[in-house]
């Protein structure tokens, strides 16, 4: 839960959101009528069981998918028809529900390359890769944050799944974006790094939104300000911990699910 | 820490390693037109060179490219055109050549960069082989003749390059700018996220990466490059002919990269000198080149994929590795 409200916390400007979004494959209504508002300095939970339309939802939102209706509007800006990288560079960073890392990039790399867009470092083509070491100390910084300095040189692909994961929020990070999209980021993660990541989301939290799919109720309860439950592609219920948790109809979408 | 020393020393005694076999290379192909035909050496070092700018494309960026003979023909038609029919110097054929295909290779892109996977590659074969009718049609490239006779000249007004050193050298020089020009883009920032959108496509968009335009940057260099060679090839053998824009030219740089090794700086030099060579050994034996050629490429896919360079340094950092290991075990 949220504890005292700090400074940052008090600013609870709506930073993205979603009005009427649909999303249909073919006859089927992945995604249906729904609304949201992700706010700032706001640990937001998007949960529901499996194929309740969570990812397909993060899909729309970066614009990795288009919607086939509904509005989405970032920053104070209608994205609803903008190309996804672009999406990603006013500040809405995402990370994927199966592992998106450079495999054959050493770790160190994984998140140079996220730190490589601003200042033009991306384009240069006639300079050596010595130009990006001014890039490593950042890159070192986020290692650091999540435990990952002692694989700095490894192949990413030779990581274990959990820090897999792992590194993939640590190269989300170093885009500081203003908002973060996780989808499960803690799933097959080490009852250890459960730990790590969850405290450095609650502190990457102060200065950002963020919207996160997460399966582990507990983890639900103990990280996230706001909460919204999805069920075939609908929102059932959204509030806070305790009155979603009291909701009859989240009760019933849930039997057999809570964990504490 | 200990391991990230034993890695960096590692790293830099096999760099050391490398240099030393790039060196010994270059003297090599310093001395070779002593021993060796020198019209041969320069046939496999344009193509050499053809087959490094196909493996930008290929090995770095991960896009398979079905119709590089448009580029490579293509550039040695107009270079084989200004020098002949409008006297200009060999320099400036060879840039209009280059220019040449960089254009050629701005349209093809632009049309198939969006496309994955076998679809790009279907892509590039339609639109080279809508430029290879249109060469047949075309009077300046003079159909089934092609430009015959395209005089040397003199480069920068200075070099003769009717003396076979003279040209060969000229060359080799082309041969390792271009190669270096290779080797710097992939080692740059911009061959960084080249090998990022290679890895995982999805995940550079996600960090901000428009991909369609680095696609298309890498897919524009490779395609001048490759004009590079073919310029050069038609100053060579002083003609430009349809053969070079076929497809089955599309096809024998990507049997040369495959066979070298993709993703490898130095196996599309090997590949491509193997294949000519082969290529001219059949030439008088009578034996159908395609059948030979055809059987390599099966050999290719099923014995050793990562191609030959690619096999060797697999083998070796193998090597090194169980070697290190057993150190520090022991
Ligand atoms: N590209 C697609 N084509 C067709 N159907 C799809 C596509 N993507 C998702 N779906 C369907 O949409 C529904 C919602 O899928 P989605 O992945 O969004 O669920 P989710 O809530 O993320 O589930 P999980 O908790 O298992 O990750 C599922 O029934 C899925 O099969
Ligand atoms: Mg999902």
């Amino acid at each position: 839960m949220a504890d005292v409200p700090d400074m940052d916390s008090i600013d609870l400007r709506v930073v993205l959101s979603a009005r009427g979004l649909r999303r249909d494959f073919g006859g089927f209504v992945a995604v249906n009528d729904v609304d949201l508002d992700v706010h700032h300095a706001r640990i937001h939970a998007l949960i529901g069981p499996n194929g309740a339309g969570k990812t397909t939802v993060f899909n729309l939102l970066t614009k990795f998918l288009e919607p086939t209706s509904g509005r989405i509007e970032l920053l104070g800006h209608d994205i609803t028809r903008m190309p996804p990288a672009a999406v990603a560079r006013m500040g809405l960073a995402r990370s994927f529900q199966i592992s998106a890392i450079f495999p054959h990039l050493t770790v160190l790399d994984n998140v140079r390359v996220a730190l490589q867009r601003p200042g033009g470092l991306s384009t240069q083509f006639w300079r050596p890769l010595s130009a990006l070491d001014r890039l490593t100390p950042r890159a070192d910084e986020l290692l650091d944050a999540v435990g990952l300095t002692d694989v700095r040189n490894k192949l990413a692909v030779d990581l274990s799944y959990g820090r897999k994961r792992v590194l993939e929020i640590a190269t989300t990070l170093a885009l500081d974006p203003k908002v973060l999209l996780l989808d499960e980021p803690m799933a097959g993660m080490g009852h250890e790094d459960v730990g790590t990541i969850s405290d450095l989301i609650r502190s990457v939290a102060r200065g950002r939104a963020v919207l996160m799919v997460e399966h582990n109720l507990s983890v639900v309860a103990d990280l996230s300000d706001w909460i919204t439950v999805m069920q075939r592609g609908k929102v059932l219920a959204t509030g806070d911990y305790p009155t979603v948790a009291a909701d009859e109809r989240v009760k019933v979408a849930y039997m057999g699910m809570e964990e504490g | 820490m200990a391991e990230t020393t034993l890695r960096n020393g590692r790293a830099r005694s096999s760099s050391r390693l490398e240099q030393g076999l790039v060196v010994l290379g270059i003297l090599a192909l310093l001395a070779a037109p002593f021993f060796v035909y020198p019209i041969l050496l320069m046939k496999m070092l344009c193509f050499a060179l053809f087959a490094c700018a196909f493996n930008l494309l290929l090995g770095y960026t991960g896009l398979l490219s079905f119709g590089h003979a448009t580029f490579f023909g293509g550039a040695a038609y107009f270079c084989a055109h200004a020098v002949k029919v409008w006297g200009w110097p060999p320099e400036a054929g060879i840039l209009l050549g280059v220019v040449g295909a960089a254009g050629l290779g701005l349209v093809m892109g632009f049309f198939a960069i969006r496309r994955q996977g076998i679809y790009f590659a279907m892509i590039t074969l339609a639109l080279a082989q809508m430029f290879y009718f249109f060469c047949v049609q075309a009077p300046f490239t003079h159909g089934e003749d092609g430009i015959q006779g395209v005089p040397r000249g003199f480069l920068f007004s200075l070099l003769d390059l009717n003396q076979p050193l003279n040209i060969y050298y000229f060359v080799l020089a082309v041969f390792l700018a271009g190669v270096f020009a290779i080797w710097r883009i992939v080692n740059s920032p911009f061959g960084m996220i080249l090998r990022s959108i290679r890895e995982n496509e999805n995940r550079a968009v996600s960090l901000g990466y428009s991909v369609a335009n680095y696609k298309l940057a890498a897919f524009v260099m490779s395609a001048a490059l490759s004009g590079l060679a073919g310029a050069v090839k038609a100053i060579v053998f002083q003609f430009a002919t349809l053969t070079d824009v076929t497809w089955q030219m599309s096809g024998e740089v990507i049997l040369m990269t495959l066979l070298g090794g993709i993703g490898t700086m130095v196996g599309p030099i090997v590949g491509a000198g193997l294949v000519v060579g082969l290529e001219n050994a059949l030439a008088t034996s009578g034996f159908p080149v395609m059948i030979a050629t055809g059987v390599i490429f099966m050999a290719c896919v099923l014995l050793f994929r990562r191609g030959i360079v690619g096999e060797i340094q697999a083998r070796w950092n193998a090597r090194r590795e169980s070697r290190s290991g057993n150190k520090a075990h022991g």
